[in-house]
């Protein structure tokens, strides 16, 4: 897909939690299988933060490298599958947070960890259409796993945040991009479940695997590109493992795809993972550099895009708290704390 | 930058929007109706940059109903960059790492949760500041 006016990232931002278990306490407490653990570590989130305080302030440091008036923002969309409320939008407070209210759309997406990646697309069009300025899209997390479950290794706090707008105003350019999904059951939660479930038989290859490469395949096919065009490459990264073998598979060489892996030191950030990566890859890339991102989300689907950076990217990657500096805000938690911290514990 | 008057007021708690006096030019919060330093009418809402000093700070070890979760907790006096006092809680650190003159910075966060039913209170803290600017 490609818009008909060019439109791209006026500003980005980021913010991960500064607590971090380590995958040898979840081992300890629940004896893992041995082997190597999925993550290093991953990022918690405190007891005074949920998907909203992490979107809030990825979105504030986004508004810091685009300096609009908030006024413009005609469209303020959160992604994430860890809403504070299942009824009552998590748009509106950023919206409100940030004073892009009233006149604006606010909505929250779903679709796991795809959701925020979908918020982009949706940008897109709204403001290669004319309708908005600018549209925010967002994805963030505090995801959980159950207690004992593979995912609590993985399953972490973290988010990201773009103000989409008009391509002379950007630090990267929307080239192209693509939308693929199919109706799979790899992982799920019902209302009122507190944790997900996964298909264990659809995770790796039907899941992630399919729509990961499928999107991208067919992304470059269709504008002829290869992966040694591209100097940055972001994907999905629900493990370390995963991520690693899809670029591989697709051609892409480790330093490619090595500043934008975060998940050995944060875990999986859900709708926060693939553009948590992008935030570290805006940070330190140069401009005129193609950047290829594929998110995944179960359910299942991917969004693909191609980036190409602006000269307007080097003045702003410093006009706020880089993704580096938040990751090394680094304050290791035991288990017990953890427990605490994600409220597994019952007080009452 | 106009800012509606309506948002000004429901977001002082959400992200530290006060006033600038347009007779004397000082920064005011919380907003109110007459300057504290002219007692002129302040009308022009202004967004302070968040950023500020610990001024003095106390640790609460017994908290107030509502709050039981989060103690031990810091509230501190901070001094805001543009000139008001305002107390908050701090968040993101040890109270035991907590210093006057710290340099510290506004972040939105959940100040009261009470549970499944009703609605979650978010407004204004202060962390020790990881802003290079
Ligand atoms: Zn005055």
């Amino acid at each position: 897909m490609k818009p008909i006016t060019p439109v791209g990232i006026v500003g980005y931002g980021a913010y991960v939690p500064r607590y971090r278990l380590p995958a040898s306490e979840v081992a300890r407490v629940w004896k893992g299988e041995g082997g190597d653990p999925p993550v290093r570590e991953k990022a918690v989130a405190g007891l005074d933060e949920d998907t909203l305080t992490i979107a809030l302030e990825a979105t504030r440091n986004a508004l810091r490298r685009a300096g609009v008036n908030p006024q413009e923002i005609g469209a303020v969309w959160v992604g994430s599958e860890s809403h504070p409320y299942a009824v009552k939008p998590t748009g509106t407070i950023v919206a409100e947070a940030i004073g892009a209210t009233p006149y604006t759309l606010a909505a929250d997406l779903q679709f796991a960890c795809k959701a925020g990646t979908e918020a982009i697309q949706a940008g897109i069009g709204l403001v290669a259409s004319g309708m908005v300025r600018y549209a925010l899209a967002v994805g963030a997390d505090t995801a959980q796993g159950r207690p004992g479950d593979a995912l609590e290794y993985t399953a972490a706090a973290g988010g990201a945040a773009y103000l989409i707008g008009p391509a002379k105003e950007s630090l990267a350019v929307f080239e192209e991009s693509l939308s693929y999904v199919t109706d799979t059951p790899d992982f799920w939660r019902r209302p009122y479940m507190h944790y997900p479930t996964h298909a264990q038989r659809f995770t790796g290859e039907p899941g992630y695997f399919h729509h990961v490469l499928s999107a991208a395949q067919a992304l470059l096919e269709h504008t002829s590109r290869k992966a040694e065009d591209f100097r940055y490459l972001v994907l999905h990264q629900p493990n370390t493992k995963f991520p690693e073998r899809a670029a591989r598979r697709l051609g892409f060489r480790p330093e490619q795809w090595k500043t934008g892996l975060l998940s050995p030191e944060i875990g999986n950030t859900y709708a926060g993972a693939a553009l948590l990566g992008l935030t570290a890859i805006l940070d330190e890339a140069g401009p005129d550099e193609l950047i290829l991102v594929v998110s995944f989300g179960s359910g299942a689907g991917s969004d693909a895009f191609i980036l190409r950076t602006t000269e307007q990217i080097t003045a702003r990657q410093k006009l706020a708290v880089t993704t580096r500096e938040y990751i090394a805000r680094r304050v290791v938690i035991d288990y017990a704390l953890y427990a605490r911290y994600r409220r597994k514990l019952l007080t009452e | 930058m106009g800012i509606p008057g309506s948002w000004r007021l429901r977001n002082q708690r959400l992200s530290l929007v006060g006033e600038v006096c347009h007779t004397c030019g000082n920064k005011i919060f919380p907003p109110r109706d007459v300057c504290p330093h002219c007692a002129r009418e302040a009308q022009h809402a202004f967004q302070f940059s968040g950023r500020g000093e610990v001024y003095s700070f106390t640790t609460v070890f017994n908290p107030p109903a509502g709050f039981e979760e989060y103690a031990p907790y810091t509230v501190a006096l901070v001094k805001l960059e543009e000139g008001p006092i305002v107390t908050a809680q701090l968040t993101d650190v040890e109270p035991e790492r907590v210093a006057i003159g710290q340099p510290v910075e506004m972040v939105t966060r959940k100040l009261r949760d009470d549970g499944h039913a009703e609605v979650i209170s978010y407004g204004y803290k202060f962390r020790p500041r990881i802003t290079t600017d």
